[in-house]
């Protein structure tokens, strides 16, 4: 890796400000499994980074029933998928959680690093955007909040402006009858990165019989992470059937748009995502339902 | 040109004093500053889990930390495995079972097996096999491992 300065900023105030100051040339460094990666590797370089992991917005985990939940950009992994209120009331992001990398990354991965590494395999980042989440950035002018499916703009692309820091990921407190899951193919059991990935929320009536809502994204098939907003509103008010699970399968399906690649093939993804969205909406309905 | 850091950390339980380029890995500064050479280099960017070590209590690749973030941290490397009246069980373990060809990965599969027999005293194979996914062996095909890590459990329940 090429010389570079490092700087622990303890506020946010101050993290915001050696962002500023470097501009480009500063890159925030939370788990470091992607960022070190990238700079030892030539991918990325930088002339300051700024471990945030001081900073104590960044290393939160609070929830409320009222307000939901907020995630430091910087918490690793197994801190969200061992906090009790997490393993509680958001499911679908421990699935998401406890299957990025081995157990050495998930001690230092963050959901903020992988938002922010902009992957469009990125594992955490479906199941936040089918949890409604929004990103909670700070910048030399102040704050502002992003929705998380419009958050990435192209492979390891972002909106984040220079001198800007994504502080934490804030997800609505879940509604009554509600459930979500991630699922994503790889070929072996662990350590690879996602062929095609998929995260569903779905919140029912008190009879559990009926959608009220639906939330699809998915993962690896196109630049960034797709959020199939018709594949989930066409199963607002419809019965739970398989028709109808199958019928979002299918607009989820139309929303792909992948790459052949040594992970996998445009046609192989293309019906992995069929598979996947089936199987992740059976899954959240049986959450939603307090059969799991 | 950024300089040199001084960094005050606790390895092995032994307060320790270095200095170090902020490019510089953890692992680096363990094998080249510190000349703890027990802690391996495999792939260098956190697949192979060689170079795994405990970190404020978690186990971590070490080549995916900073040297000067091991600032006022408690790290656990292989060294601080065994105690002055012989092997950890796991090492026994590891003996007895043959369950090392070449070596270069055992002090990684010996640190992350410790961690998770403390943690999960009872954890079956499925577990065992899951936890150990992040440390890749190219020898030994696995169930040599496996095995000593069945053993060392029996034996620290015992």
């Amino acid at each position: 890796m090429e010389a570079i300065e490092y700087t622990t900023p303890k506020t946010l105030a101050e993290a915001v400000q050696a962002m500023a100051d470097k501009g480009d040339r500063a890159r925030a460094l939370a788990g470091g499994t992607d960022l070190l990666v990238q700079l030892r590797g030539g991918r990325r370089s930088a002339d300051l980074i700024v471990d945030v992991k001081d900073v104590p917005e960044l290393n939160q985990i609070s929830y409320d029933a009222q307000d939901g939940l907020t995630i430091g950009a910087a918490a690793p992994c197994y801190q969200i998928y061992q906090d009790p209120a997490v393993a509680a009331n958001y499911p679908g992001l421990v699935d998401s959680a406890s299957l990025i990398g081995s157990i050495q990354i998930q001690g230092r991965a963050s959901l903020g690093g992988n938002l922010c590494n902009s992957a469009p395999s990125a594992d955490a980042i479906p199941v936040m955007i089918a949890l409604g989440a929004v990103a909670n950035i700070a910048g030399p002018n102040g704050t502002r909040q992003v929705a998380v499916e419009d958050f990435c703009t192209g492979p390891g692309r972002n909106v984040l402006e220079s001198g800007e820091v994504l502080v934490s990921v804030t997800m609505p407190a879940p509604q009554a009858n509600s459930g979500a899951s991630y699922l994503r193919f790889i070929p072996r059991n662990e350590m690879d990165i996602a062929v095609a990935g998929v995260g569903s929320s779905v919140v029912l009536d008190a009879s559990g019989q009926n959608f009220v809502s639906a939330r699809i994204s998915l993962a690896s098939v196109a630049p960034t992470p797709v959020f199939c907003r018709e594949a989930g509103a066409s199963l607002s008010g419809k019965a739970v059937s398989d028709e109808a699970v199958e019928a979002a399968a299918q607009l989820a399906m139309a929303d792909a748009v992948p790459i052949n690649d040594m992970r996998g093939t445009v046609r192989q993804r293309i019906h992995l995502v069929g598979v996947l969205t089936r199987r992740t909406l059976n899954i959240a309905i049986q959450r939603a339902r307090g059969e799991e | 040109m950024p300089g040199v850091v001084h960094v005050q950390t606790t390895i092995n339980g032994n307060p320790t004093d270095f200095l170090c380029e902020p490019r510089q890995s953890l692992l680096e500064v363990l094998r080249d500053v510190l000349g703890m050479t027990g802690t391996k280099e495999g792939c260098n960017d956190g697949n192979c889990g060689a170079c795994t070590v405990v970190f404020d209590g978690r186990i971590v690749t070490s080549c995916l930390v900073l040297g000067v973030e091991a600032q006022g941290k408690e790290i656990t490397t292989i060294e601080g495995v065994a105690s002055p009246e012989g092997l950890h069980p796991v090492q026994q373990a590891f003996l007895e079972n043959a369950a090392l060809q070449c070596g270069i990965c055992t002090p990684g599969f010996i640190v992350a097996t410790k961690a998770l027999l403390e943690q999960e005293p009872d954890a079956d194979e499925g577990r065992i096999r899951h936890w150990l996914a992040g440390n890749l062996c190219r020898c030994t095909g696995y169930d040599k491992i496996v095995r000593a890590v069945l053993d060392a459990e029996t034996k620290l329940n015992a």
